[in-house]
């Protein structure tokens, strides 16, 4: 069974930072890069999965789209169990939107005849809660978004579906399936020192667009929107902030919620 | 290539709220557009909602017939795609809920449509233009759709205020798809969260806890800073996904929506899914060391601060 994880390593940004004067992006020096929460989470349960799984030949496959820093996302995967990575990188890649991405990583995941896909839920800087989907439009497989418990029985996954409220659906796919992967499901691993040695000695194979048979004019076809601008929100009324010593501002806070309990 | 059409959605044979907040947000836009708004409404038993969902601006109910008790990614994939060939409406809103994340992004990616996520506002000029967060809410970006004739967005719940439901006087019609052999998922059962004997959400005064606390074993100390300050103890996700914390004290889109008196929150950034079960309370204080955290923007009182230095201090007065 060959089990693919997508990944994505995602920028979180500095307390204090800078947009570009293109007005559409971060500088990107005021960046900090970490493999994406939601996705230790699908590569924990890829590779539980396949610990699980009677004889050999069994993989966890992981793959991105980045560029260089994407290169330890990866790293971590092969630290953490997976048994290959694959990285996809161009430059006109840059400003991709969540289709565009979805498009590309079907093209790198069709090579792979995967029996499941695992995405996260959503990544923690885009927050589309939508690459997982698409992926499963564009490779026409059987799909369920926001998983929180998966049993695989033969050809037969059951999986748990967490809805809003607390509310959790059960329900059956055949393979070959696509599953996004909510956090809470499993306890991913840390991995060992020896074992981020030795994941640089693991397969990682990168690929440029035309290696998977597409081009830019491809790529630029499937994206679904374009940013036109990026800018800090307005606060709205925004909050009042205390401000002082942390005696002072237990007072009030003190203040405040008496005033509030008694009113 | 005209017209906007909402999807509204249902669980369990009751007419979700989003829907009603769709409308209102799709009414404002169809009027800028100058297009006509339709709501559809997918599932066996669609027509028993066609009443409420003519609100006021909505031209006409549109009604999709689908086989089985509730959702299914692929029926209502098919539904979509099939009000889009009838109808070829110019946008398509959906709420961004568990549901239309499960088969929305699939229908842009295979039809090529326009596409974008959890927005916070749409509108039309020259063409559509969306804003949603970026960079974890920290941002808000703005979107267009270049050579898209047709868009799907999904529209964050809460954000707008529902329309009056059935305060219009559209007419339904059914709209004819083929479903048969559609479905890949079987559904089995539905299972609800164990309540674990409290209920956060008859709560007056709660104290949320968040990442910040850093440490399993901090647990504690706030069990009896709550108890001390006389409020019940709740907490963002990733206290519970860690097992720090038991599910029924969660608060947020998955676990419970509260709306307590106040609702002191320590250590806890503010992702959007949080939000959205706590910004209706009526004073929220929000504790947080990084000054851009989302929680910020909905707080009333804000403190930058560490909050173990806060909880001593307030440990102190209580």
């Amino acid at each position: 069974m060959r089990i693919v994880v997508a990944v994505k390593q995602v920028a979180a940004l500095d307390e204090e930072f800078e947009l570009l004067v293109d007005g559409r992006s971060v500088d990107p020096d005021y960046l900090e890069w970490d493999l994406n929460e939601w996705d230790t989470f699908s590569l924990e349960a890829a590779l539980q999965l396949r610990d699980a799984l009677d004889g050999d030949g069994h993989e966890v496959v992981a793959v991105t789209i980045g560029e260089e820093e994407a290169q330890e996302g990866l790293l971590a995967c092969l630290a953490k169990g997976a048994d290959r990575a694959v990285r996809v990188w161009d430059e006109s890649l840059r400003d991709s939107d969540v289709l565009a991405v979805a498009r590309v990583l079907a093209a790198v995941i069709e090579r792979e005849s995967p029996d499941l896909v695992l995405c996260g839920v959503q990544s923690s800087d885009a927050v589309n809660g939508a690459t997982g989907v698409a992926l499963s439009g564009f490779l026409g497989l059987a799909h369920v978004a926001v998983v929180k418990h998966i049993e695989l029985d033969g050809t037969t996954v059951t999986v748990q579906r967490e809805l809003e409220g607390g509310l959790v659906e059960i329900l059956t796919l055949p393979l070959p399936a696509l599953l996004t992967i909510q956090t809470g499901i499993n306890e991913p691993r840390y991995a060992t020192l020896r074992a981020i040695k030795q994941a640089r000695e693991k397969p990682l194979e990168s690929l440029s667009l035309g290696e998977l048979g597409l081009d830019h004019g491809a790529v630029a076809a499937a994206a679904g929107s374009r940013v036109v601008s990026i800018a800090h929100p307005e606060r709205g009324e925004g909050a009042q902030m205390l401000e002082g010593a942390p005696a002072e501002v237990a007072a009030r806070i003190v203040e405040i919620v008496r005033d509030r309990m008694t009113g | 290539m005209s017209g906007v059409v909402v999807v509204a959605e249902s669980r369990r044979g009751e007419l979700r709220e989003v829907s009603l907040e769709l409308i209102s947000a799709a009414s404002a836009v169809a009027q800028e557009m100058g297009e006509p708004l339709s709501v559809a409404v997918i599932g066996s038993d669609c027509a028993k909602f066609s009443g409420a969902l003519a609100a006021d601006g909505v031209s006409e109910v549109l009604t999709v017939q689908a086989p089985g008790d509730g959702f299914e990614a692929d029926l209502w994939a098919a539904a979509v795609e099939g009000l889009i060939d009838a109808e070829s409406p110019s946008l398509v809103m959906l709420g961004h809920t568990i549901d239309s994340m499960g088969f929305a992004p699939a229908v842009a990616a295979r039809r090529g449509l326009g596409f974008a996520s959890d927005v916070v506002a749409v509108g039309w000029s020259d063409g559509l233009r969306v804003r949603r967060g970026a960079y974890g809410d920290k941002l808000i970006a703005e979107l267009e759709f270049p050579g898209k004739t047709c868009s799907i967005v999904t529209v964050r719940p809460g954000i707008f205020p529902p329309a009056t439901a059935g305060a219009g006087s559209a007419q339904a019609r059914s709209v004819q798809v083929p479903m048969e052999g559609v479905a890949r998922t079987a559904h089995v059962s539905y299972e609800e969260a164990a309540s674990g004997g409290v209920d956060i959400t008859k709560a007056e005064f709660l104290l949320s806890i968040g990442r910040g606390i850093e440490d399993k074993d901090n647990v504690p100390r706030f069990e009896e800073l709550a108890a001390k300050l006389g409020a019940t103890l709740s907490s963002s996700r990733p206290l519970v996904d860690a097992g720090w914390m038991p599910s029924a004290r969660q608060v947020g889109q998955s676990g419970k929506t509260v709306k307590p008196r106040v609702y002191l929150a320590l250590g806890i950034s503010g992702a959007v899914q949080h939000l959205a079960g706590m910004r209706n309370a009526d004073t929220i204080i929000a504790v947080n060391r990084d000054p851009e955290a989302p929680i910020f923007n909905v707080a009333h009182y804000g403190a930058v601060a560490d909050l173990f230095e806060i909880a001593d201090e307030l440990d102190a007065f209580a």
